[in-house]
């Protein structure tokens, strides 16, 4: 039994999980400013609930690929060149939906705001397509030859495994944002959320099922089995509590859901990480993928000091920023004008009738 | 173009541009600190816009270098696979690290001080700026330690033909990543000196320009203020001219700290990768002088065409050894070392693709080196120089009238970003043909390098990579412009940018709204902040 490499494999497991979990509703809030989100209060409404959040959200993604890289290098490089395409798409729909959150109320104009409006809600779903079927494809397998490199050209990965990852990860993003904002919002936008789930929730959750239990199958693991009836459990919950108006237990619902689902999928895989679908002789397991002892000792020490922390300090934030917010909240946006003294914008109090002349562009 | 090259092309692509905005998010992070420290302390209204005013520029650059940064971590396993196989062991732990004890400080706490104003208690709100700003300063330190380790691997034994950390403490202590994390961090605070300079200077200019400010017969400031133009008081004018000193003086400061830490860090680089330096001096023929004006052409590879115009006799015996006499070893004796060490040919395995047996060139691209080495240096200093003049202009209490010095000192941001970039530029292709550099201090089955031809992954086409590279190129530079006209309109915005208050309130005297410092959290019923 290869301890150090199990481990790696349970924390990196947590990691993804913990991911999903937490950027899974800013994700699906991003997919929602578009399908959802009626006026530019609203969206805003939305915005800010993960305001604060998601950017810390993200920094699990690049722990995950991270400690991924650290712990079983082969897993890394074998995984994310064969997914080259799909990534270089996953990675511009993080840089739009990052710099959109942050620029969109930078200026007070109807056009500006739209644009990066769709920046958000395209870079979510694209971004949480593309991590799914990543994720899908390393569980059920990848045509990689011996030396772990893709066979097959650009588009080798394509099946169907990389559409239900897509869509599992999407459609969870969808009904975990609606009980983030069931949760975290108020008035209409809180009891829309609500219908929201109540109506979507049986099937936005099912791809992810179905990933689990086809892995399941392929695997063939009794306790996985096990996991998916409680996953299944965990979503029914979060309908009935949300039907309920009980909007806390509805959201750990939906967290207990996607852990039972994740471990399902996870321990139907283990040992494998990454599974050759030509020949599985070439899978790359904990075993053959994994770094040295020595260094998955170093992380560990690191990852048992450093992660508590980032719990720690991450759910205080939550608790700093757990008031609901509804458009009451929010200050009104301001426009930049230039701190000129020109014809346009008035003219300076002690201005004489000099003839100097308006707006210079010099910076402009 | 094959698939080597244009990955090659992306990864500096992608890593200089990210490296426009790391400096200015450490450099400027450390200064808005700096100015809401100096805010609680005093309670001086001129602190909080400043912290206000320059914080808003931090953000809007800030989330370009996350966004940006993201492509670094994923990149190393998309386009150079058997980079990642080769070094994951030893490679992936400081990345690991970086993402795990400083990216989620770094994000987290930063989040907290946006949405934090009048939120949080005064104190821990600017506990939480500090926490942010040195996560970005431990993030620093990780990558530095990644990237040391490719200039001078340390802390390894080769075992199945990868190098395995066998020593952490070597790894994380290399003397390579000691030298080259302060002078990282003095470039950074450099850029954010010549930023704070040049607005500042634009500022206390449109002031006068509008009739705010005027001078005297002696040409000192006669401050003013105006009833129409918002934030344009008498507080306004501190704000600038306060600016711009610290602006100034962090300027000198930062260039005196990497003129002394990129010192040491070249006497390193003579002993670990001798190559680099001589490619950087274009020094062909060993010897001890320190070429000022090399001409000819320094791209060739043979040496034969390079003329030494103007040269500093023992200057580079200084900067390699610290005397004047011992000879520096050129190009011309150090190709046939590096060929008896480590071969002629690239070797027949499989692992180069077509490149097997190909010849291989020990001598960086002199064109790149000599010129990156001497644009880094010349920038720096330039913008050093400019601020001390700078301050020398503004010891009346503001600039001239000049609207040519104004652009001048706009044009003088830019200087440290390309001293920034001219200088990785130089260390990073100064390190070819090696993507992990040897280090001559290791022999035997210790003797630990990768050539990066052998890095790249074999299974991604050129076509993936072309599409990537345009993709990731076309988008950058939409965004590049984006940045820029966003940060120029805040610029212009002036302090009321970042304050709308500042639009409602008639002007006064003395007295300010804000005057009481920090204050305790107000009723919370509209947030402080929101997207």
């Amino acid at each position: 039994m290869e301890t150090l490499p199990t481990l790696w494999f349970v924390l990196i497991a947590v990691l993804w999980t913990g991911y999903l979990f937490l950027e899974g509703f800013d994700l699906g809030i991003g997919m929602l400013i578009k399908l959802f989100a009626r006026n530019n209060d609203e969206r805003r409404v939305l915005l800010n609930t993960v305001g604060p959040v998601w950017d810390g959200n993200e920094v699990w993604l690049i722990t995950a690929a991270g400690a991924t890289f650290a712990a079983f290098p082969l897993w890394y490089a074998s995984l994310l060149s064969a997914m080259y395409l799909p990534l270089v798409l996953v990675l511009l729909g993080l840089i739009f939906r990052a710099v959109a959150f942050e620029y969109r109320g930078k200026v007070n104009a109807h056009r500006w705001r739209n644009r990066w409006d769709w920046a958000i809600a395209v870079g979510s779903f694209v971004s949480a397509f593309g991590i799914g079927a990543a994720l899908a494809l390393t569980t059920t397998g990848l045509p990689l030859n011996a030396n772990g490199d893709r066979v097959g050209g650009p588009f080798a990965w394509f099946n169907g495994y990389a559409v239900l990852g897509g869509l599992a990860v999407v459609g969870f993003a969808l009904m975990h944002a609606a009980a983030f904002l069931m949760l975290k919002t108020d008035g209409e936008i809180r009891l829309r959320a609500r219908s929201l789930l109540r109506r979507w929730l049986p099937v936005a959750l099912l791809p992810m099922a179905i990933w689990a239990a086809a892995v399941a199958a392929q695997y063939g693991k009794a306790a996985s089995w096990l996991l998916i009836v409680l996953a299944a459990a965990g979503a029914a919950a979060a309908w009935r509590f949300a039907g309920q108006g009980r909007e806390g237990r509805s959201f750990l619902a939906m967290g207990v859901f996607l852990v039972s689902a994740s471990a399902a999928i996870f321990g139907s895989v283990f040992p494998r990480v990454l599974p050759s679908t030509l020949n599985h002789a070439w899978d790359l397991t904990i075993s053959n993928a994994s770094s040295s002892p020595y260094t998955l000792g170093l992380m560990s020490i690191v990852a048992c000091f450093g992660l508590p922390m980032v719990l720690a300090y991450q759910a205080w934030t939550y608790w700093v920023f757990r008031k609901r917010i509804s458009a009451a909240h929010l200050p009104d946006q301001h426009d930049v004008v230039p701190a000129i003294g020109t014809a346009e914008f008035g003219t300076a109090d002690n201005r004489t009738a000099d003839n100097r002349t308006a707006a210079d562009g010099t910076l402009g | 173009m094959e698939a080597l090259d244009i990955a090659r092309w992306q990864f500096g692509i992608t890593t200089v541009y990210h490296f426009l905005m790391v400096p200015l998010t450490i450099g400027l992070g450390l200064l808005v600190a700096l100015l809401q420290t100096m805010w609680h302390r005093t309670g001086k209204e001129e602190y909080l816009r400043m912290t206000k005013f320059w914080g808003k520029l931090f953000l809007i650059n800030f989330i370009m270098g996350v966004a940006t940064g993201i492509v670094q971590e994923f990149q190393f396993g998309m386009a150079w696979s058997e980079y990642s196989r080769f070094v994951g062991d030893v490679f992936g732990a400081p990345l690991a690290m970086e993402a795990l004890l400083a990216f989620f400080v770094e994000s987290t706490f930063l989040g907290l001080w946006i949405f934090g104003w009048q939120k949080l208690p005064a104190r821990i709100h600017l506990a939480c700026l500090w926490i942010a700003v040195l996560g970005s300063v431990l993030s620093a330190y990780f990558i530095l330690v990644a990237n040391s380790w490719m200039q001078h691997p340390v802390g390894v034994r080769m075992v199945d033909g990868r190098p395995r950390m066998v020593d952490a403490w070597a790894v994380f202590t290399n003397n390579t990543a000691l030298v080259t994390f302060p002078h990282t961090l003095t470039g950074s605070l450099a850029v954010a000196g010549g930023f704070l300079l040049g607005i500042s200077w634009y500022h206390l200019w449109r002031r006068r320009r509008d009739g705010i400010d005027t001078v005297d017969d002696d040409g000192r400031v006669l401050v003013g203020e105006s009833a129409v133009i918002p934030g344009r008081d008498k507080t306004d004018h501190k704000v600038w001219l306060r600016s711009l000193r610290i602006g100034a003086v962090v300027a000198m400061l930062a260039f005196a700290g990497t003129a002394i830490t990129g010192d040491m860090q070249g006497k390193l680089m003579f002993q670990q990768q001798p190559m680099k330096m001589a490619a950087a001096e274009a020094a062909c023929h060993d010897g001890t002088s320190f070429s000022i004006l090399s001409l000819g052409d320094v791209g060739s590879k043979d040496c034969s065409a390079v003329v030494a115009v103007i040269e500093v006799p023992g200057l580079l015996s200084f900067l390699a050894h610290n005397d004047f006499s011992t000879d520096v070893k050129g190009v011309n004796s150090l190709v046939p070392e590096y060929q008896a060490k480590y071969g002629t040919n690239l070797p027949n395995d499989p692992i180069y693709g077509d490149r097997a047996g190909q010849p291989i060139h020990y001598v960086p691209v002199m064109a790149v080196t000599y010129w990156g080495f001497r644009v880094m240096i010349g920038f720096g200093g330039l913008a050093a120089l400019a601020a001390l003049v700078a301050l020398v202009l503004v010891r009346k209490g503001t600039v001239p009238s000049s609207k040519w010095l104004m652009r001048l000192a706009l044009c003088g941001i830019l200087a440290p970003f390309g001293a920034n970039a001219a200088g990785w530029i130089f260390t990073e292709m100064g390190r070819q043909p090696f993507v992990v550099a040897p280090n001559p201090q290791l022999s035997g089955v210790d003797r630990v390098f990768m050539f990066t031809a052998a890095a790249v992954s074999p299974g991604v086409s050129a076509g993936e990579l072309i599409f990537s590279l345009v993709a990731l190129g076309t988008v950058y530079a939409a965004l590049l412009v984006v940045e820029v006209r966003l940060l120029v309109r805040y610029i212009r915005g002036g302090v009321a940018s970042a304050m709308p208050e500042l639009a409602d309130l008639a002007p006064h005297d003395g007295s300010d709204p804000h005057g009481s410092g920090p204050q305790p959290p107000a009723n919370d019923d509209v947030l402080a902040f929101a997207y």
